[in-house]
């Protein structure tokens, strides 16, 4: 076990008391920016390289990794109590989490999610370790036939399982689609849909639709409620911790969160955001409470929380092996990795095993920082919720729209933000589900560009994507989960008219 | 180097440059990057921050990221934020001549004050390292037989890379009109379909896929530069025969309408930062080659790569 040796010589490096101080700062420092919608991981890391230039790279890659774990686990906070994730791939853990809190299970929501997200990590930094190099050669042989596979398989399954019926369900996807179009297109350099305000032209920002349909469309909608009826601060039922219960309907979703996450971060163009709407699909299909989905379901917390992590693990697969970013703050470290001339890549490995061991062994000590962080935080996170409703929500605009501000200054991209709250609370009002919209528009762009790249290589020839096995296999799939449901519907009906 | 010796190392500099009659170690900037954390102007941007204020060439230095379309959005702010200012830079290159012809951007980069050229990284033409083309030569003989079967990857549509793609495929004698370019977010993600072989060739910075192409996962073929660079094997196109040569530059702009006095001054302290072995140590570190022109040369340069860049981007249907 050569690996199992050399992650040892890591461990003897990243407890060392510099190197553990620069996880805890970036562990905190992640921590604060996830919570804060608008403010990421990445600007984090790119404030910061200025001023590790002259440090030593062991501390501060470790402190940047702290960072990222860190921002991960952020999101989900906001997410569960205010109904405002922080970034794209918390947004599903606002469907689920959000309900409990509303009922008074916030501690348990966020625990849950604390604790899959450890796990996950926990599993996925295991795989980072050992699976690294074998992964990172079926990784790219993943051509754009075979995420446009992928992406049919989230496109059925999502719009299948979101809201009161399928067709409210598809008209939000719709909707998202069709914000998706909006900006440039990455394969022409053809403007769409931007009428010429030059804000719209690289798209819609994902954060900012979230925010704006799930925050602000959620304090107009509280708000028109507050006359009639005025809510009161939620009460905090039963105990703050996870019940025997809670335990029994998480691990599942923790382990099944952590399996789909961790590989589908490993694609070079996975990201964090489809594993989250896969894991919550399946958590929702497996559950034995499905009755509780859409009202506070546990396992629709535990699930694409740890799916979430794990992808954040994944992610560092192509670009430790390859040199490959696959987000944004991946991106910026591999800027990290630059200034002090080390190059990500096939060589990585070889040319700087102690840095490379050192970096994993405290993605393991980051993670249990974070659970140690985290959870006695729980106690402090669900006093928020005792806040007066209406200072609550004051506080949820000011802090959303700072948050906006912060990421892209501008007029339009207020603008833009207002008119988001505008149409969630309209869905709202209306009962369409949220979530669908945003799926649409991650997923909309990445199934358009892949698809097209993938006939772009056929020259035009549709055949090529029933012509790879893997995107074949996809393929078949996402036609069977598509057209079982009715088929089995109209058997049902078949039979009874029999009888 | 400490503080107080870089003071003094910084005073001397700015002693021999007395002709600048405003103090450059009193300047307090703002360079918008007109693009998110964690791209190239991003990087020149921070690493400029970085060593002016290190090497005393300005008091204070703060970056604001203002991302979107290719630098467009970034560079319509500037010319409207910027006019006359005294405390305002921006950062720039190649692809925002291509992204303002593309965009039909309603501002250009006549609209704003060169200041100086910073970088120019060599592009880099690779094919994996199982392709059947061993040489430039083959390749070409390739676009010559059947231009829409030689499929490249790169980055963005109308970016450098594509320009380049577009200018290989005329200079072997076939349409460039009929480049079958795929077009990714970034050399990252090309990079993947370079690796898994579902591309022909592809393009990127030299720095981007280094590490692939020592490890011989990827074939170097050619370099853009004009001449050889010493530490890359790959040779210039011109050397092999394609006359072609293109250099992803980067420079910094002030605003429009700024008096003489203050160009003068960013000026001094851009060309004492350049100078100075702190910025070589970033240009080492970074992999970035440096390609300093001062402000009148600039200027001239910016107006010929303005003419090169639409005429290719009108053949390949890009601009009108």
């Amino acid at each position: 076990m050569d690996a199992l040796i050399q992650l040892f010589d890591g461990f003897a490096l990243a407890i060392a008391p510099m190197n553990l101080a620069f996880a805890a700062i970036g562990v905190l420092l992640g921590t604060a920016v996830g919570v804060l919608p608008g403010i990421g991981p990445a600007l984090t890391v790119a404030l910061l390289l200025p001023v590790t230039f002259k440090m030593d790279p062991g501390g501060s890659l470790i402190m940047f990794a702290g960072i990222y774990y860190g921002g991960m686990y952020g999101g989900s906070t906001t997410a569960i109590l205010l109904n405002t994730p922080g970034e794209a791939a918390s947004v599903v853990t606002a469907l689920e989490g959000n309900k409990m809190a509303r009922k008074g299970r916030g501690g348990p929501a966020l625990a849950t999610a604390a604790i899959g997200s450890f796990v996950a990590a926990l599993i996925a930094t295991a795989g980072l370790a050992f699976l690294a190099p074998i992964l990172v050669k079926i990784a790219v042989k993943f051509g754009p036939w075979d995420y446009f596979g992928l992406m049919l398989i989230a496109f059925v399954t999502v719009s299948a399982t979101f809201g009161s019926s399928p067709l409210r369900g598809l008209t939000s996807l719709a909707i998202g689609l069709w914000l998706g179009l909006i900006g440039i297109d990455q394969l022409t350099g053809q403007t769409r849909l931007a009428f010429g305000v030059p804000n719209l032209f690289d798209g819609i920002e994902v954060t900012t639709l979230a925010v704006g349909l799930f925050a602000i469309g959620e304090a107009l909608f509280v708000a028109s409620r507050h006359f009639y009826a005025p809510e009161k601060p939620i009460p905090i039922s039963g105990s703050i911790w996870m019940t025997r219960k809670d335990w029994a309907r998480s691990w599942k979703p923790w382990l099944r969160g952590a399996g789909i996450g961790f590989p589908i971060g490993a694609l070079p163009a996975g990201g964090a955001e489809i594993p989250t709407f896969l894991s919550y699909t399946t958590e929702r299909k497996l559950s034995k409470h499905p009755e509780e989905f859409g009202h506070g379901a546990i396992e629709g917390v535990a699930g694409p929380e740890a799916a979430n992590n794990a992808s954040a693990a994944g992610s560092l697969v192509p670009l430790l092996t390859l040199g490959l970013p696959t987000s944004a703050t991946a991106a910026v470290m591999l800027a990290g990795f630059q200034q002090y001339n080390i190059q990500p890549g096939p060589l990585l490995f070889v040319q700087h095993a102690d840095l490379v061991w050192a970096l994993i062994a405290s993605l393991f000590i980051a993670n249990v920082m974070l659970l140690v962080l985290n959870l006695p935080l729980v106690g402090l996170w669900v006093q928020l919720l005792k806040i007066p409703l209406p200072w609550l929500y004051g506080g949820i605009l000011v802090f959303a729209t700072m948050g906006t501000i912060a990421a892209n200054p501008s007029v339009v991209e207020l603008l833009v933000l207002s008119a988001f709250g505008a149409l969630g609370f309209i869905m709202r009002r209306y009962d369409y589900p949220i979530a669908p919209v945003v799926v649409g528009l991650i997923l909309g762009p990445m199934a358009d560009s892949q698809l097209r790249r993938a006939l772009q290589m056929s020259l035009g020839d549709p055949m090529v994507l029933l012509q790879h096995p893997g995107s074949a296999t996809m393929i078949v799939i996402a036609t069977v989960a598509l057209i079982a449901p009715f088929v089995f519907r109209g058997l049902a009906r078949f039979r009874a008219e029999e009888d | 180097m400490s503080f107080f010796s870089t003071r003094l190392a910084a005073a001397a500099v700015a002693l021999f440059t007395a002709a600048a009659p405003v103090v450059a170690q009193d300047l307090e900037l703002t360079i918008i990057a007109p693009a998110g954390a964690g791209g190239g102007w991003d990087a020149a941007a921070r690493a400029l921050q970085d060593t002016m204020v290190r090497t005393g060439n300005a008091k204070s230095v703060q970056v604001q990221n203002v991302p979107g379309a290719g630098g467009t959005v970034g560079l319509a702010q500037f010319v409207q934020n910027a006019r006359g200012s005294d405390d305002q830079m921006l950062v720039g290159g190649i692809t925002m001549v291509g992204a303002i012809l593309t965009n039909k951007a309603p501002v250009s980069l006549s609209d704003v004050t060169p200041i100086a050229r910073l970088t120019g990284d060599p592009l880099v033409v690779v094919v994996p390292a199982n392709s059947p083309h061993q040489t430039l030569a083959d390749l070409t003989a390739a676009i010559q037989s059947d231009v829409a079967n030689t499929i490249w990857a790169g980055g963005s549509a109308g970016g450098a890379d594509h320009i380049l793609a577009a200018l290989i495929t005329q200079a072997a004698g076939a349409d460039p009109s009929k480049v079958n370019y795929v077009a990714y977010s970034g050399g990252g993600e090309a990079l993947a379909a370079m690796l898994g072989g579902q591309v022909t060739a592809g393009i990127s910075g030299y720095g981007e896929w280094q590490g692939q192409i020592e490890s011989g996962d990827l074939r170097a073929l050619a370099i853009s530069y004009p001449e050889p660079i010493e530490g890359i094997d790959a040779q210039p196109l011109k050397a092999q025969g394609v006359d072609v040569e293109l250099v992803n530059w980067r420079g910094i702009f002030a605003g429009p309408e700024i008096s003489d006095e203050t160009k003068q001054a960013f000026s001094a302290a851009i060309e004492n930062t350049v100078k100075s072995p702190e910025w070589q140590e970033v240009l080492t570190a970074r992999g970035w080659t440096d390609y300093y022109a001062p402000a009148d040369e600039f200027e001239t340069f910016i107006a010929s790569e303005n003419e090169r860049v639409g005429d290719v981007l009108r053949s390949i249907g890009l601009a009108e």
